[in-house]
């Protein structure tokens, strides 16, 4: 009786080996195809966007976009400066740094140099719940509780301001700081802080004489995308900072951020092909610009950081 | 020649090493003039020609990191699944006479005929009886029987029958360390391959769980054609009918067992052998 | 320690003067632990001040009635049935299209792929994708699947929108769990004379599974939480009907006729309400944070659960 177990000459005669090439060639290519959706999707939206905002470039100059005061797309009297939503949106992101950095970096100082290794694996998970909630109970947080207990010491606060979300803000972009910082911070190889020590330095000047310079284009890193998630951010902004175009620096004024205005027209309904519901897609474009050279600042500071050591 | 050969000495004043005689028994395989690169461009195999005899246990020998392993995986194609490494040379399967190590040649098939065992146990995290069975799966067989009767014979071969006939279907990692390499020489013997090589088997493992698994090789090498690497000259010594003895990328001296073991013809060879007995 | 360097200090007082540098960076020490701690202390505070705020507010107004009815201009007699059955859908469309995508397109960048300028096109993508705003997703789905494909403001958008948007959470826990895979396995399968796809497929794919698990959960709470894409895409906060049920009793008993439905989903119901004037409004906005933390909690709890059990099975 032969064998019951194939040989390799029995599984190329009976077309076994035929049949399993030609199902891994296919997953490979629908594995490729899966990989690459990331690409087309990169273009679809650059198209996209380009595509969508034409129309609006042809009519409003560039240049006046970008350096108009006046942002009142749906008046009769329609100006197109995008300036009090750049202004906004940007003051946002800078005072929710303006938060983060000093007590992410604190944090990631904390969790790399001085937490043993079971509270850091139980303060990240915590940490990450932060960024777990949703986006819209954070601006139902914002308008409706925090801003209400505040008005009670900074006087002038308005009910809609631009000063609460950036709080909000700092605190959701924390943990995210927190960890990239921190994964910098831990890839200064120990031989440099062994070498600290040996001259005598202390904890403290270890961690921020050493291993904080050691880490800079890294904790930069951090910096940078998180100011492009802060800038990228919508539902907290829509919610407590107001819909309405303002150009002001005062952040205790309510002011629309290019999210929260994309928003705003969304919910309107402006038929397509009105110049007014175009610029969704112009300020879109704005907004895709200025994250991406943020992101792609951040990946290679990153990746130049993953170089050094 | 006397014992009184330095470890030092270089070896340009000791002879070039020996090539083999020609063999009498019958071969399963020969290799030719093989030379291997890894990636990085180190040159791990030097110019090795031996034979594998046919259903007889073949042990490679020499100090760790003369290539024992090198040439071990290179036998199966394992380099293949690291980028950049190079083969030369020819690796003849016999008695069809396939270059196992041919351009058109596919890993994949050169798998399919040899089998292998690795260093440390490495069952999958599965029941044994699919451990076992994975290799059939692998070959497109589904039919219940047929694994289950190749499952038995195969742990039975691989004399871990008696210890697992009523655990079949617990996870693997239950075992004990030698009987999970027991288990991965039966998961290596279950798809019948052509070939098996051993790589160190037993290196990991305590010496009682050590004699069972020569003893067990022993016994597969008097139906299968077996090439295993040690680096323990007593288990080569009981268990081989040819040793190849290896040092720095290179073949010093291939023979019968004994002869290597009580005549070694290359002081190379010989300071090896009397090095470690003293 | 600048004190030591000087030099012309006598024995003793540069002993003291050590001394003293070595209290005062214990103290340091000190200080920078406290803030770390205080830090964490108030992040949490924060959180914990919002769930209790929420639960306060809200958790009254979770009954029978709220879940069962359609939203309604009298915050009373309104409710969420609409929307949760939405964010199931959703959820499940999301699913079934980013978590098989992104493990192949994983599989494909940790196994596949050689070095070349393709894969790190590829690469810089997924880097960048993961790092885009959630509106711009809004905006694409918007040109490209309303208008581009006319499929309409229905579920299957909005699942393939949120889908787009938790790919680089899929694809990058995909490829850390396939990194952390011993090599000894895969050489294993390898050496059994399997192919690349039977060793993807029957060993790969199942040893990254925990890993695979965490980052589809943690992406689908990412997801379960979004607003900002379902609202660009033009998804309607009054919606007081169910879509067609996906089960019906005629052959062949499945239809997909709801993948083609209009539909509202928490977040977008909460915004609404949060929108609102009328503070009975603002309570039922409490009420729909309440489910949709209770969800996120709950995911993340699980994703978390999940990992803790691998790093334990890892050690042992
Ligand atoms: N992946 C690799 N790349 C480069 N060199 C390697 C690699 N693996 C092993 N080597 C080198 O090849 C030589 C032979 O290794 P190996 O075959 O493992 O030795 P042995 O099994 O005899 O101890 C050693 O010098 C080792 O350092
Ligand atoms: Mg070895």
């Amino acid at each position: 009786m032969p064998s019951p177990i194939p040989t390799a000459d029995d599984l190329i005669r009976n077309g076994y080996i035929r049949r399993r090439r030609a199902i891994g060639t296919m997953m490979a290519l629908i594995m490729f195809a899966c990989a690459a959706l990331s690409v087309f999707v990169t273009t679809a939206i650059v198209v996209i966007l380009v595509e969508e905002s034409w129309m609006f470039f042809r009519e409003v100059p560039i240049l006046d976009f970008l350096t108009g005061t006046m942002w009142t797309p749906v008046f009769t009297d329609a100006q197109f400066g995008v300036l009090p939503l750049l202004v906004s949106t940007l003051q946002v992101a800078f005072l929710a740094l303006l938060i983060a950095i000093p007590m992410g970096t604190v944090m990631a100082i904390y969790l790399s140099e001085y937490a043993s290794t079971a509270v850091r694996e139980t303060i990240k998970p915590a940490l990450e719940l932060l960024e777990a909630v949703p986006t819209v109970v954070y601006g139902y947080f914002a308008l409706i509780v925090m801003t209400p207990f505040l008005q009670k010491f900074i006087p002038g606060l308005a009910g809609i301001n631009l000063l609460v979300p950036s709080i909000i803000l700092g605190i959701m972009i924390l943990p995210y700081v927190v960890s990239v910082s921190e994964d910098a911070m831990r890839a200064v190889p120990n031989g440099l802080r062994e070498g600290a020590y040996a001259l005598g330095m202390s904890r403290w000047q270890v961690a921020f004489r050493v291993v904080l310079p050691g880490a800079m284009s890294g904790v930069t890193a951090a910096y940078i995308l998180g100011m492009s998630r802060a800038v990228g951010e919508t539902m907290v902004v829509a919610i407590a900072a107001g819909q309405n175009p303002n150009l002001t620096f005062d952040p205790r004024e309510g002011a629309a951020t290019i999210t929260a205005y994309i928003v705003q027209m969304s919910l309107g309904d402006l038929p397509r092909g009105t110049l007014a519901y175009s610029t969704i897609f112009s300020t879109g474009l704005l907004l895709f610009v200025i994250t991406l050279m943020f992101n792609i600042a951040g990946f290679y500071l990153r990746k130049r950081f993953r170089e050094v050591y | 020649m006397p014992n009184t050969i330095a470890a030092d000495r270089p070896s340009d004043t000791l002879p070039p090493p020996l090539r083999p005689e020609p063999e009498s028994a019958p071969l399963r395989a020969t290799i030719e003039n093989f030379n291997f690169y890894y990636a990085d461009g180190f040159h791990a195999i030097r110019n090795v020609s031996m034979p594998i005899l046919d259903r007889q246990v073949t042990a490679l020998i020499g100090p760790s990191g003369c290539g024992k392993s090198t040439l071990l995986r290179a036998l199966n194609r394992m380099h293949d699944l690291y980028p950049g490494n190079r083969y030369e040379g020819r690796i003849t399967l016999l008695p069809e006479g396939t270059n196992l190590i041919g351009r058109e040649m596919d890993p994949v098939m050169v798998r399919l005929r040899i089998g292998m065992v690795f260093q440390k146990p490495n069952p999958f995290p599965k029941s044994i009886y699919e451990n076992v069975a994975a290799g059939l799966r692998v070959r497109g067989i589904s039919d219940r029987r047929v694994i289950d009767e190749a499952v038995e014979i195969a742990l039975r071969r691989a004399a871990i029958w008696d210890e697992t006939k009523d655990r079949l279907h617990k996870s693997a990692y239950e075992l004990s360390g030698g009987q999970q390499q027991r288990l991965c020489i039966a998961r290596a013997l279950a798809p019948n391959p052509e070939i098996l090589l051993l790589d160190e088997p037993t290196s990991a493992l305590d010496p009682i769980a050590t004699a069972k698994i020569e003893e067990l090789i022993d016994e597969i090498g008097k139906e299968t054609t077996v090439v295993i690497v040690t680096h323990n000259m007593q288990q080569a010594s009981r268990i081989s009918a040819r040793t190849a003895f290896m040092y720095l990328g290179e073949l010093i001296e291939f023979g019968e067992t004994s002869q290597i073991f009580t005549n070694p013809r290359h002081p190379r060879t010989e300071h090896y052998i009397t090095g470690r007995y003293g | 320690m600048a004190v030591m360097t000087e030099g012309n200090l006598s024995g003793a007082a540069a002993t003291a003067a050590a001394v003293g540098a070595i209290t005062r960076a214990k103290r340091i020490d000190i200080v920078v632990a406290a803030c770390g701690v205080v830090i964490m202390v108030m992040a949490m505070g924060l959180l914990l001040t919002l769930i209790g705020d929420l639960a306060i507010r809200g958790l009254g107004r979770i009954d029978y009635q709220f879940l069962t009815s359609f939203p309604s201009r009298r915050p009373e007699n309104a409710g969420i049935l609409s929307a949760w059955v939405g964010s199931i859908l959703v959820m499940l469309t999301t699913a079934v299209l980013a978590i098989p995508i992104g493990v192949l397109a994983g599989l494909y960048l940790e196994e596949y792929a050689r070095k070349n300028w393709i894969s790190n096109l590829i690469e810089i993508n997924v880097a960048n994708l993961a790092g885009v705003p959630s509106i711009i997703y809004g905006l694409l789905a918007l040109g490209l699947f309303v208008y581009g494909l006319n499929l309409g403001k229905t579920i299957l958008v909005a699942g393939m929108t949120l889908g787009l948007l938790i790919l680089p959470i899929v694809i990058v826990s995909t490829r850390e769990a396939i990194r952390s895979i011993p090599l000894i396995v895969k050489e294993a399968a390898y050496g059994l004379g399997a192919d690349k796809w039977q060793v993807m497929w029957h060993y790969i794919i199942p040893a990254a599974r925990p890993g695979i698990l965490t980052g589809a959960i943690v992406g689908l709470s990412r997801a379960i939480g979004e607003t900002a894409p379902i609202i660009t895409i033009g998804a309607l906060t009054f919606i007081a009907f169910l879509p067609p049920p996906p089960i019906t009793d005629s052959f062949p008993f499945i239809s997909f006729a709801w993948l083609h439905d209009q539909f509202t989903v928490l977040p977008i119901q909460m915004f609404n309400w949060v929108s609102r004037p009328q503070e009975g409004f603002h309570i039922n906005a409490a009420a729909t944070g309440v489910v949709l933390m209770v969800l996120t909690l709950a995911l993340n709890g699980m994703a978390i659960y999940i990992r803790y059990r691998l790093r334990r099975s890892v050690r042992n």
